[in-house]
């Protein structure tokens, strides 16, 4: 069987009234640039749905294999196609089916859609003699007609006819970059990258940001927030990432905080740097992974003192999720087997024995308030270094050579 | 010196011999060390992983590095054994397997494990229908070797994994020592063995080196413990320059594979027809549809130690069928498993080619052994 075009449902913005058309602009722009790599891609945007053509097997199984990750698309069928021979469409048509004949009962009907007026048989003609036709080969099939199983669409088109059965779920949501864009606190470990997938799914796109702390935490810690960065890519959009020189700041907390108080006082301190280069890039939001009562920097009394640094809205998606939840989605999203490698990361390492887990706001800001902290998070955020992914791996050819 | 014993082992690459040294000068850190070089080498590691897996079509953590194809082997019997043995402890293998599975097995068999040998017809190859009768419920293992490493049987995979596939929970363990970069073989889908066996100095990379690699999840008790290494089924420090020698050295085989395939054919054939000239005084064991690269025969009532020392003066080496029993005097298991007629079966010697095998070279191996049967024979009537 040969596969034509891929026929794609959007998602949830068959809602969107007026906006409609952004959104399928922005969701044809995505596609493309998630199969960047074996363009040229011909994609056919419609009101209701979208046509990918398939050129060959190659790009049909790029187009399969990563469809399912990109958001603002409900569902997707791949289409065959045949010629316009009543004994062939029959053929096909069977062919199509033969995934279903071991599914147990099935309810079933035939689609027809004849743009073509000139086919010798009408629509309701075409309805039943392919139904005729199949049913007898498949005895666990029945026939409904309202919301069936299966259903069968048959498109006479101009030049051939076109069949599709198979509906292949898609990732849901909205498209990357139709909700704006938010800074995501991409720190290393398992719920933050869940976070930033969570809000992509909801069509915003990212920036991360990352806070590192020479010689406290290694090359390794930090080559591992990449591949996370580079992983959140592979759902439709690139992902910038900025690499915040922390180890200053850090040191300057430890020495002028009392130690119960220094994990507030640091992720106050991480809080304002974010803050300070979402203003630069534009975006809208701060995005954490936070959840609540998870750590001690986690509770409502901790989050409120965090929160004191800005106004801008904190967005965290997993607040009220289980951690076995947010574990079971960084399974799926393929950042758990990346996230949990065993490198130290800048929260770790200076953890003090028992930090306070109701910390007092007006405390943290009187302790706070006899270092110049200003100069030294204008000095981290303008000393950040930024990379942009999908990244293309340079350790490619210095090792070509050997293999 | 033309070497025509590439079955026993051989002559590494320049390329990879390049490579090898160039790991050693460079990357020569432990790949499990959290510094900068560790980290290289890991790198280069992972590299090195990935694309034996993407030649052999399955994913990156389903290879392991291993010390050779004997370890690879003994790994497969064990790991198996050991991690299925709650599910039964029946095996099935061939009787004309290497040393490195029969005596795994032999040592399973004092364990409690019942194994069954198929027996192979005179071509060597074995019956699907005996193994389709042998397989039972708790059947946890069948190993079959692709291509016989005496005398070049190629025995039938695909349908064999079928087979298992279909009427056992049994894992399919396929020995392709002497068959990768030589045949093409199947791995990815259903119809492909479950667990292959792969060693460096067949294919003109280093001994010492070899790999087991997984269609699906590893699932096996390791054979060696210590560090974790390998996923945790294969500790000790991983030998990477080993490690992407072999590497390259796949590549290449598999790179020039149609070419070389079509190159052994034609000597095989060739040589098939020249020693039909002989008449029944030679015996050709290897049957004509087997691996091209191996080519087995036997001359009648004669020594093949005598054959070797005659070529070896001329400068040709050729083995006895196999180099890990030629030293023992006693007939292989092989030629003893396909009833080799007694005037011929203690002088079995085996032709095998490589990658630098030439026109050139089968030529000067005929002319010799002509010149050789003449001489021996005038001895004979004198």
């Amino acid at each position: 069987m040969k596969f034509k075009e891929i026929l794609v449902r959007y998602g949830e913005l068959s809602t969107k009234g007026r906006n409609k058309k952004d959104f399928i602009n922005r969701l044809r722009d995505n596609v493309r640039y998630s199969f960047n790599d074996i363009m040229p891609l011909k994609i056919r945007a419609e009101r209701d749905r979208m046509f990918i053509e398939i050129e060959n097997d190659e790009k049909s199984k790029v187009l399969m294999e990563r469809l399912p990750h990109v958001f603002g698309i409900q569902s997707f069928s791949p289409v065959a196609s045949c010629g316009k021979d009543l004994d062939e469409m029959k053929e096909l048509a069977i062919e199509i089916l033969e995934d279903y004949r071991d599914a147990g009962d099935i309810t079933f009907k035939v689609e027809v859609h004849r743009t073509d007026k000139t086919f010798p048989l009408n629509t309701h003609e075409l309805q039943r003699e392919m139904g005729a036709t199949i049913l007898p080969q498949f005895s666990n099939f029945t026939v409904q007609v309202k919301k069936p199983d299966v259903a069968l669409r048959i498109e006479v088109r101009d030049d051939a006819i076109y069949m599709m059965a198979q509906v292949i779920q898609g990732a849901g949501g909205m498209p990357v970059g139709s909700n704006g864009k938010s800074l995501l606190m991409l720190s290393g470990g398992i719920d933050s990258p869940v976070a930033g997938y969570l809000m992509m799914k909801r069509g915003v796109r990212l920036d991360a940001i990352h806070f590192f702390s020479p010689p406290y935490t290694s090359d390794n810690a930090l080559q591992k927030v990449k591949e996370l960065a580079n992983g959140l890519t592979k759902f439709g959009a690139n992902v910038r990432l900025h690499v915040i020189p922390f180890t200053e700041l850090q040191v300057a907390v430890k020495d002028n905080v009392p130690d119960n108080m220094s994990m507030t006082s640091t992720r106050r301190m991480m809080m304002m740097v974010a803050d300070k280069v979402r203003e630069e890039v534009g975006a809208l939001g701060i995005v954490t992974g936070e959840s609540l009562g998870q750590v001690a920097s986690q509770t409502l009394e901790s989050l409120t003192a965090i929160n004191d640094v800005t106004s801008t809205p904190i967005l965290r998606p997993l607040i009220s999720a289980d951690k076995l939840d947010i574990i079971k989605i960084a399974m799926e999203i393929g950042t758990y087997e990346t996230s949990i490698q065993p490198f130290e990361d800048c929260c770790t390492v200076f953890t003090p024995a028992s930090p306070k887990t109701k910390p007092r706001l007006d405390k943290v800001q009187h302790f706070e308030s006899f270092t110049q902290f200003d100069e030294l998070i204008e000095r981290a955020v303008k000393n950040r270094e930024t990379y942009i992914f999908p990244q293309k791996e340079v350790k490619e050819d210095k090792f070509a050579d050997l293999l | 010196m033309i070497y025509l014993d590439n079955s026993a082992t051989t002559r590494p690459y320049k390329e990879v011999l390049t490579t090898f040294m160039q790991v050693n000068e460079l990357y020569y850190a432990n790949p499990a060390s959290i510094h900068i070089a560790g980290v290289e080498a890991n790198t280069l590691l992972v590299k090195a992983r990935e694309q034996i897996a993407q030649l052999l079509k399955t994913e990156a953590n389903h290879v392991l590095f291993t010390a050779g194809g004997t370890e690879s082997n003994n790994f497969a019997f064990y790991g198996v054994a050991k991690k299925g043995n709650f599910r039964g402890k029946h095996i099935i293998t061939t009787e004309i397997e290497h040393p490195s599975i029969l005596e795994a097995a032999k040592r399973l068999e004092s364990e409690g494990y019942e194994i069954d040998y198929l027996k192979p017809d005179k071509n060597g190859v074995i019956s699907l229908d005996e193994l389709q009768e042998k397989l039972r419920k708790e059947t946890i293992l069948v190993s079959i070797m692709h291509v016989n490493n005496e005398m070049g049987a190629i025995q039938p995979i695909a349908e064999a994994a079928t087979i298992i596939h279909e009427n056992s929970r049994a894992m399919f363990h396929v020995d392709a020592i002497q068959s990768f970069g030589k045949l093409p073989i199947a791995f990815n889908d259903e119809a492909g063995p479950d667990i292959l066996s792969l060693s460096g100095h067949k294919i003109h990379a280093l001994k010492g080196s070899g790999v087991i690699a997984f269609r699906k999840k590893p699932m096996l008790e390791p054979l060696l413990v210590g560090g974790g290494q390998e996923f945790g089924l294969r500790s000790g420090t991983v030998a990477v320059p080993q490690a992407v020698a072999f590497a390259k050295a796949a590549r290449l085989a598999i790179e020039a594979l149609p070419v070389q395939l079509e190159k052994y054919k034609k000597w095989s054939a060739n040589l098939h027809a020249y020693f039909a000239q002989f008449g029944t005084d030679v015996f050709v064991l290897s049957p004509k549809n087997g691996a091209a690269h191996i080519l087995s025969f036997s001359v009648r009532g004669l020594k093949g130690e005598i054959l070797i020392n005659a070529l070896q003066k001329r400068n040709i080496i050729i083995s006895t069928s196999s180099a890990c029993s030629s030293k023992q005097t006693k007939t292989s298991h092989v030629v003893e498993a396909l009833n080799v007629d007694s005037q011929f079966k203690n002088g079995v010697l085996r032709l095998s080619f490589g990658a630098f095998t030439t026109d050139e070279e089968i030529q000067a191996f005929k002319e010799a052994f002509t010149a050789i049967m003449k001489e021996l024979k005038g001895a004979n009537e004198r």
